[in-house]
């Protein structure tokens, strides 16, 4: 009976053993789509990521800059010193005004980003913490007041 | 002086606490019954004093007493009563308190229920409950203590965010807390056994009720979480791989899996060893996500406090009880009652592929959920690991389980046949398969993820009738045979073909939505007609400004037309609230057994048009009515016969006595 048991055993570790390398496979090509780099405009114009990566842009909505034509709205995604124009098809968060932090998820190609989602936030004193933190750096950040 | 009584209460229930924990434990080991006594009765003071606590602050949000800083905080006297009452645990503090009520009502339970058990583990496992709860009681006085007051009282509270008065998010957080704080029984439960070497069958069976019924609130949570996503942030979707939204997924794949092993350690005494060590990972995971959740650590739409010293707390505390209890767990886990042999095509060998399965889904959830998190420490890189990653990564280990379950369900134990349990399912086989190929043949758009799903569900559904068929249906049975065997039939059984229905009707509507919603944009003014799908149009009627309670609202009025007639007038509106100076997106849904349609309205542009989004989703409540059918099998089967107090006592003693 002792042999049996043991063989089962070696039995399920082989099989569990087969689950999590075929999860590994799995999440090393989930990571190939799934990963989104976060970067601030800066880090933008030092290297110009891949026109087809999938990445986050945060920094601040630039003042005066949106522009609404049809449903397309424009506007400025703006650090320090660098400002990306940004467009996005849709309706913007309920969250989202000039001189707020803002985070896009898209694809930079042509001096343009193509914003696919505008990342919403529902509290009113929430900075995304990437932002805040690059911000922080580049001593751009005001603490959000409060009320 | 409520505020006071709150505090004073909270402080004594954490005293019980610590009674409860050291007493009995050092009764158990020098076999002192009265000290063990103590246990149920420092139990019930610690769940009556904790409820004092709650109560309190609960009245002083009732009474708007804006003296107490927490209140000030996260209340308004012009909300609504009902946002009042749930505003007590909308809040970091308020939610601890919540979480050590439920904690200790747990450990109430326990002393109120299980008359039956025996003293020793009764004793331990209460013990081992307040511990977890004296460690709960230190986080919320030391870090985050509700009561504190504010001198001088300020008039008016600040606490208005409209997007938190809803009740669906009022009402899931106790949900959730009931599912991952019900895991903690099934932890105290393995750590006392395993300190007195008594992991058995009836063991098992004790285990099993409680996880159960935190698996049902789980579900429950999760679904309520999932539908309010859906219906309130007005971004049509209903699931964003959302660290919190993990944060409660984990604990409940865990609670799946356990529930699935423990069955086969209560009715063929395997896997206990293994049923042990799931309830201990189990809660350590509702712990993970307590963690993940209150310390704000990964960015998420939920996130609430970001406060460094509070996770570092329940880092500790998850450290301590997750890292002894392995430690507890490594050395006597040889001590467990051998455990029977099965062939490798038997139920035991299905139920232990879905534990597999339910385990690596877990783990990969898990990564994908920390991975942010390891990147910025290791590579400093800042990143987010977004929906596909999951959708890659997670999809095809929950396939593969959806694909084994009918097979596993109908396999006997000990010994089966992979040839006669096929053959047995050649009709829900046959079904699946061929609705398989309607779906891909009439389907509009090319996409795989529909035409598996549904035969999927379909298999499974099929797979449910089999069963139940093959047990109530003999070859050549009369009409009463029947009745007497459908009557016969457990509780569990129906438990078990209605939790495992609503899984099928969930993917039915997760695969549907996911592959044929379909989604319009527009600049639209009112007077102007379009068509949104084949078969729908969406007439804008007229847009009007009017005022709400505490917000200005732009209401869009649209009919949904199909066929030429109006079949529905729709009102997505966008509130502004002037307090709070925020606005919220209302989305109207006209909500259908076969559809959704979803209208959402944007800001006024200046040629008067308005952003119009509308989608169609295929199946969508589909999602939450599977839940709801899994949560009510789960409650069929928490009746079930044997886990009344009095069947199971004698039960326990026969196994007692053959084991």
């Amino acid at each position: 009976m002792q042999g049996l048991k043991k063989r089962r055993r070696i039995q399920i570790a082989v099989t569990a053993a087969c689950c999590f390398f075929s999860a590994a496979a799995l999440i090393g090509y989930g990571f190939r789509d799934g990963i989104e780099y976060f970067r601030l405009p800066a880090d933008v114009f030092a290297e110009n990521p891949d026109p087809e990566e999938l990445f986050r842009l945060g920094g601040l909505v630039g003042e005066g800059s949106i522009i609404q034509i049809g449903n397309q709205v424009e506007f400025n995604v703006i650090d320090e010193q660098n400002a990306i124009r940004v467009e996005f098809e849709g309706i913007l968060p309920d969250l989202f005004a000039e001189g707020q932090g803002v985070i896009v998820l898209g694809r930079y190609k042509d001096q343009l980003f193509t914003a696919v989602e505008v990342l919403a936030k529902h509290d009113e004193k929430y900075m995304p913490k990437e932002v805040a933190d690059a911000l922080k750096e580049q001593n751009l950040f005001r603490p959000p007041d409060d009320g | 002086m409520i505020a006071e009584i709150g505090h004073f209460a909270l402080i004594l229930a954490a005293l019980c606490a610590i009674i409860q924990c050291v007493l009995p434990a050092i009764g158990v080991w020098k076999g002192w019954s009265n000290w063990m006594q103590l246990a149920p009765f420092a139990a019930t003071m610690q769940c009556f004093l904790t409820l004092v606590s709650f109560i309190s602050l609960t009245l002083a949000f009732v009474r708007s007493d804006f003296s107490v800083s927490l209140v000030y905080q996260n209340s308004h006297s012009a909300k609504p009563m009902i946002y009042k009452l749930t505003g007590v645990w909308g809040n970091h503090e308020g939610s601890m308190l919540l979480w050590v009520l439920v904690l200790s009502l747990f450990a109430y339970f326990i002393a109120l229920f299980g008359t039956k058990l025996p003293f020793r583990l009764k004793s331990l496992t209460l013990s081992v409950q307040a511990a977890i709860s004296s460690a709960f009681f230190a986080f919320i006085l030391l870090t985050s203590n509700p009561f504190e007051r504010l001198n001088p009282a300020p008039f008016e509270g600040t606490g208005l965010n409209p997007l938190l008065q809803d009740l669906g998010l009022a009402i899931h957080p106790p949900f959730l807390y009931m599912g991952y704080v019900g895991l903690s029984v099934s932890f105290s439960f393995a750590l006392a056994a395993l300190i007195l070497k008594r992991v058995d069958a009836a063991w098992a069976r004790w285990v099993r009720p409680w996880t159960l019924a935190s698996w049902i609130f789980l579900t429950i949570g999760i679904a309520l979480g999932s539908w309010w996503a859906y219906y309130e942030l007005g971004w049509g979707g209903w699931w964003f791989w959302d660290p919190v939204e993990n944060a409660s997924f984990m604990p409940w794949l865990f609670a799946s899996a356990l529930l699935h092993s423990a069955t086969v350690a209560e009715k063929r005494e395997s896997l206990k060893n293994w049923s042990v060590l799931l309830a201990i990972l189990a809660f350590s995971f509702s712990l993970i996500g307590t963690f993940l959740v209150r310390s704000g650590i990964i960015t998420s739409v939920h996130a609430f406090a970001n406060d460094p010293d509070r996770g570092l707390f329940i880092l500790l505390i998850l450290f301590v009880f997750s890292g002894g209890a392995l430690l507890l767990y490594a050395f006597r886990g040889n001590y467990i009652t051998p455990e029977n042999a099965f062939a490798p095509i038997s139920r035991e060998t299905a139920l232990i592929a879905n534990n597999i399965l339910l385990l690596v889904s877990a783990m990969v959830v898990f990564l994908g959920t920390f991975w942010p998190l390891l990147a910025e420490l290791i590579f400093d890189r800042s990143l987010s690991v977004g929906p596909p990653f999951f959708e890659i990564a997670v999809t095809p280990f929950l396939v593969a389980l959806a694909a084994i379950l009918p097979l596993g369900a109908s396999m006997p134990w000990k010994r089966g046949s992979a040839v006669s349990a096929l053959k047995q399912m050649r009709t829900a086989l046959f079904a699946a398969l061929i609705c398989g190929l309607i779906v891909l043949y009439f389907q509009q758009v090319s996409t795989w993820i529909a035409p598996i799903g549904l035969t999927l569900s379909v298999w499974i559904i099929g797979g449910v009738f089999t069963d139940i068929r093959n047990r109530i249906f003999p070859k050549s049975a009369s009409t009463s045979v029947i009745l007497h065997r459908l009557r016969g039939l457990p509780r569990s059984e129906w438990g078990k073909s209605f939790a495992h229905s609503g899984l099928a009707i969930t993917i039915a509507g997760i695969s549907s939505i996911t592959a044929w919603e379909t989604e319009d944009i527009r600049n639209a003014t009112p007077g102007d007609q379009y068509q949104i799908s084949s078969s729908y149009s969406l007439r804008f009627d007229q847009a009007r400004n009017e005022q709400g309670p505490n917000y200005i609202s732009t209401k869009g009025e649209f009919s949904l037309i199909r066929d030429n007639a109006p079949i529905q007038k729709l009102y997505p509106e966008r509130r502004f609230y002037p307090v709070s100076s925020t606005s919220t997106t209302e989305a109207a849904i006209d909500m259908g057994f076969f559809r959704d349609i979803y209208v959402v309205i944007g800001d006024i542009h200046s040629d008067d048009s308005f952003t119009v989004k509308a989608y169609v989703k295929p199946l969508a409540n589909w999602i939450w009515l599977g839940a709801l059918v899994m949560s009510f099998g789960g409650l069929l089967s928490l009746t079930d016969r044997r886990y009344r107090i009095g069947r199971s006592h004698r039960q326990m003693a026969a196994t007692q006595l053959s084991g």
